[in-house]
């Protein structure tokens, strides 16, 4: 069992909790990721770890309702326990002193890019942070981003914050007003992921993705993330999370993500009936 | 010889075929006390014992047997105990044909089938299971040392059992959320309830093993550290990595290695979903690509989960079949096809990603390959069409890479699995000892067991020889 010690609402079903898992956090590295179910009857999840501290023996968990165990897990409270952690999984990222990076992301996957963002800036690099959403609310750690980037853009489609558009905006403003820029990681929803990479390919630039399909194991032993990437299939729990996004074949896998689409609104529909409705969130 | 029993083993209860089917429950029912006794009477306490020596962990079986047949159930259970630490998984999925059975003295007379040795290990497992009043003896003294095993399945459970009993502090660290490791999360319910896993685990548990799971050596804690904390260490970690065929159209939806497929199933109860997060998907045409258990593992979990259709595609013959000849027999009575010289060479996309069928080729058997079976080679122009909306590959699997990567000092052979002494399982690094499947690469639940048998004996006498030299 893993104690919750904490629990922060950052967005309209956006959760922040710092979890006791002292092996894992003592083994952290930025771009890693745990498997966790909330239950015994729960499934295994991957979430990306978004933070640890080592000396309290923390990592910190942040979350989308999404689907069931999502929405199982934004129930419980700062005292409660998710039933199994299992991590830190999958490959950490490279991180070296590049020079200049651009640090792309969205949604939940803006949780995902922190550690690296931070572990960049403590090797070197010149940080510049481009965070988009619909609208600002929904664009979480923006401040704990500022604190490791030399600049932060944060871009929304409504215009309520920051840039007025998408994020691959931002990325053409930063390139065309002569940022040389060395190598750019994004992570978010896959469509941005998708079109963050087209972007860096009309940009001449290296770029890094996340990726984050389903998982059962996450260590390798079922084949249940495969991805193509450069025509050859990888599991991206042990290959992965982090490939080069040019290479990665995005309709591929944003069709994967897709495989349980019906029996995950079966799920998402019974809990609902047991709950009713999630004011909460 | 004046000979008076049967020729045939004594019959056992099974589920009906077309009852079973449609459900996970075990198909095999046992023998009763009284069916065991008679079983046990066919064996004719011969003096060569041949069936001994086709045991990988040596059962002293003409004792336990002549236990049974005397009706001393207590006396079968403390002999098999000697021997073995999971006889009621044994008895259920070890290949007795080609082992204690095929050497069987009586399955040797002309028109005799052997005893049916692994039915009445079964029977005296499940019999002091049962009894409440058994308990396992832990070792008592002051520990010998302490063991670090890597892996919860059949060969971490066997070292284990066996080092508590000699008198080590045993931790086994286990990746997955449950122990049990193949037993778990490979076989199916049907064939190895669960709850059987759990008693044998729980009885090393109480003979003073202690099992974490959530550990995942090499990314949670790190072999360097289990060097420094503990005074051996077993690595038992399985040969999990599923292969591929690497024909095109593997990543359509659809398309599963065994090992998910069965995972979803065995370890996260996907045939229970929506009671179980975890979804399986009901698939109505099913194609198994593999000719082992775990392809009539996988085809026979296909039909319970409600296909009309399952068809299991081998690119040999019947006669090189690597199943257990009762998996397959059990498979042939649920209704499961055998496409016979087979092979896949596509998975053919209904246009939206999703598996419509799998293309496939006949072969014929052409000159023996490295394993003494003869190979298998495509007849060209003999493509057909088998349709399908979910395809299962079963065609082995490889050292996973999780712990091995971590730990470069571990010298490993040219298949990628653990150089290891066959007889003690010492690898390349003083201390640690390894085996089962990341050993041998995938192979049997009883090779594995047998394996950490060895191993046992080895890391006892490592332990007391570098404690006598300080």
């Amino acid at each position: 069992m893993f104690k919750i010690v904490s629990k922060q609402k950052l967005a309209p079903k956006e959760f922040d909790f710092w979890v006791e898992a002292p092996r894992i956090a003592a083994h952290a590295k930025a771009g890693q990721f745990v498997v966790l179910r909330v239950d015994d009857n729960g499934e295994r999840i991957p979430l990306t770890i978004a933070d640890y501290d080592k000396d309290k023996g923390l990592i910190r968990l942040i979350f989308q309702v999404v689907g069931k165990t999502t929405a199982a897990m934004s129930t419980l409270s700062a005292g409660d326990c998710l039933r199994d952690i299992s991590g830190p999984l999958g490959t950490p990222s490279e991180i070296e002193n590049y020079g200049t990076v651009m640090m792309v992301g969205g949604g939940v996957g803006i949780a995902a890019l922190y550690p690296i963002i931070k572990a960049l800036k403590g090797a070197g690099n010149k940080v510049v942070t481009i965070l988009g959403g619909r609208t600002s609310s929904l664009v979480i750690m923006k401040d704990e981003c500022r604190k490791y980037s030399d600049e932060l853009i944060v871009t929304t489609d409504d215009g309520s914050e920051g840039m007025k558009g998408v994020v691959t905006e931002a990325m053409k403003m930063v390139v065309e007003r002569g940022d040389k820029v060395d190598r750019c990681w994004c992570i978010g929803p896959s469509i941005m992921m998708k079109f963050g990479t087209k972007a860096a390919k009309e940009l001449g630039l290296p770029i890094w993705v996340s990726l984050n399909p389903l998982m059962v194991d996450g260590t390798g032993m079922c084949g249940c993330c495969r991805v193509t990437v450069d025509g050859k299939i990888f599991f991206a729990c042990v290959d992965g999370p982090e490939f080069d996004g040019h290479k990665v074949n995005w309709d591929e896998f944003m069709s994967r993500l897709r495989q349980y689409k019906d029996e995950e609104k079966i799920s998402m529909e019974k809990f609902e009936a047991e709950v009713g409705e999630q004011t909460w969130l | 010889m004046a000979v008076t029993f049967s020729k045939q083993k004594t019959p056992i209860k099974e589920q009906d075929p077309q009852v079973r089917r449609s459900n996970f429950e075990e198909v095999c029912l046992g023998y009763t006390l009284e069916e065991g006794k008679i079983e046990a009477g066919r064996c004719l306490q011969c003096k060569t014992k041949p069936c001994i020596n086709g045991c990988p962990v040596k059962i002293d079986i003409p004792a336990f047997i002549k236990c049974i047949r005397e009706g001393d159930m207590p006396g079968a259970a403390e002999i098999m105990d000697k021997y073995t630490n999971l006889p009621a998984v044994c008895g259920r999925v070890c290949p007795q044909e080609s082992q204690c059975e095929g050497l069987c003295t009586v399955g040797k007379m002309k028109d005799y089938e052997p005893v049916s040795i692994g039915k009445l290990e079964r029977l005296v497992a499940d019999w002091k299971y049962a009894q409440k009043d058994i308990a396992p003896k832990a070792y008592a003294g002051e520990k010998k040392g302490r063991v670090a095993v890597v892996g919860s399945g059949p060969s971490g459970l066997t070292v284990a059992g066996d080092l508590a009993k000699m008198g080590y502090e045993v931790k086994i660290f286990e990746a997955l959320h449950a122990a049990g490791g193949v037993l778990i999360y490979g076989i199916p319910e049907f064939r190895l309830p669960k709850k059987i896993v759990k008693m044998e685990i729980e009885a090393m548990q109480k003979l003073g093993v202690d099992v974490e799971t959530d550990v995942v050596v090499g990314k949670t804690i790190t072999m360097q550290e289990i060097m420094r904390e503990y005074d051996a260490c077993y690595i038992a970690v399985g040969a999990g990595a599923p292969h591929f065929q690497g024909v095109p159209g593997t990543t359509l939806n659809g398309v599963y290695s065994a090992s998910e497929y069965l995972t979803r199933i065995n370890l996260m109860h996907g045939y229970e979903f929506p009671k179980f997060d975890t979804p399986a998907k009901k698939a109505k045409k099913v194609v198994v690509i593999g000719g082992g258990n775990v392809a009539m593992d996988a085809a026979r979990s296909a039909k319970r989960l409600g296909a009309d259709k399952v068809t299991i595609v081998y690119r040999r013959s019947l006669a090189e079949l690597p199943a257990r000849i009762e998996e397959y027999h059990h498979a042939v009575e649920e209704g499961i096809i055998f496409n016979w010289l087979t092979n896949p060479t596509e998975y053919v996309d209904d246009g939206e990603g999703k598996l419509k069928g799998v293309k496939v080729i006949k072969m014929e058997l052409g000159e023996p390959d490295t394993s003494g079976r003869r190979r298998p080679v495509p007849v060209e122009g003999s493509d057909f069409f088998i349709e399908a909306d979910c395809a299962i590959e079963a065609i082995g699997q490889g050292a996973n890479r999780v712990l091995l990567s971590t730990f470069p000092e571990l010298k490993l052979n040219k298949k990628g699995y653990i150089e290891a002494d066959e007889k003690t399982g010492a690898t390349s690094v003083p201390g640690v000892f390894a085996g089962g499947d990341i050993v041998t690469g995938a192979a049997t639940v009883i090779l594995a067991m047998g394996a950490g048998k060895d191993a046992a004996v080895a890391i006892d006498k490592y332990i007391t020889e570098k404690k006598a030299a300080k």
